[in-house]
């Protein structure tokens, strides 16, 4: 899923934090090129 | 989303091409996730960002999808993702962010 490509994480603040699931790409061997935590209020 | 991370994206599309990017959301409902995949897909919906009518075609996952999890070690899923993975409507999130998937240009 991860190979050859350039990974965007867009994470909510109410949901799934973007570190969180930045962290389960980089361990799976992805890269990481953006990641945020939203917070629609 | 986020004006700035909508301009982030459309930058990082014209550097990499459009099909070097997977986007991973974390939405905590169906309905924003559906919105988020959107906005990478066919563009965003409310015409105020940088991908208004950019029909980028992402690849787009949301982290609780099956795709996703069965790609990450357990003990890491756990940690990082396992209480909100009880908490939120994963079913009803999966299909949201598939059926836009599907409607890939």
């Amino acid at each position: 899923m991860f190979e050859s490509k350039q990974v965007i994480v867009l994470g909510e603040r109410d949901g799934i934090a973007g570190p969180a699931i930045a962290a389960c790409v980089k361990s799976a061997g992805g890269n990481v090129v953006f990641a945020s935590t939203e917070c629609f209020v | 989303m986020d004006l700035s991370s909508q301009e982030t994206i459309k930058r990082l599309a014209d550097e990499h091409g459009n099909e070097q990017l997977l986007v991973i959301l974390g939405a905590p409902d169906a309905e924003s996730a559906e919105i988020a995949a959107e906005t990478v897909v066919l563009g965003d919906p409310t015409y105020a960002g940088a991908l208004a009518e950019a029909q980028l075609g992402l690849s787009v996952y949301h982290a609780l999808e099956e795709e996703f999890r069965s790609q990450i070690d357990d003990d890491v899923w756990e940690e990082q993702i396992g209480v909100m993975a009880d908490v939120l409507e994963a079913e009803d999130i999966s299909a949201a962010v598939k059926g836009m998937r599907e409607q890939k240009p």
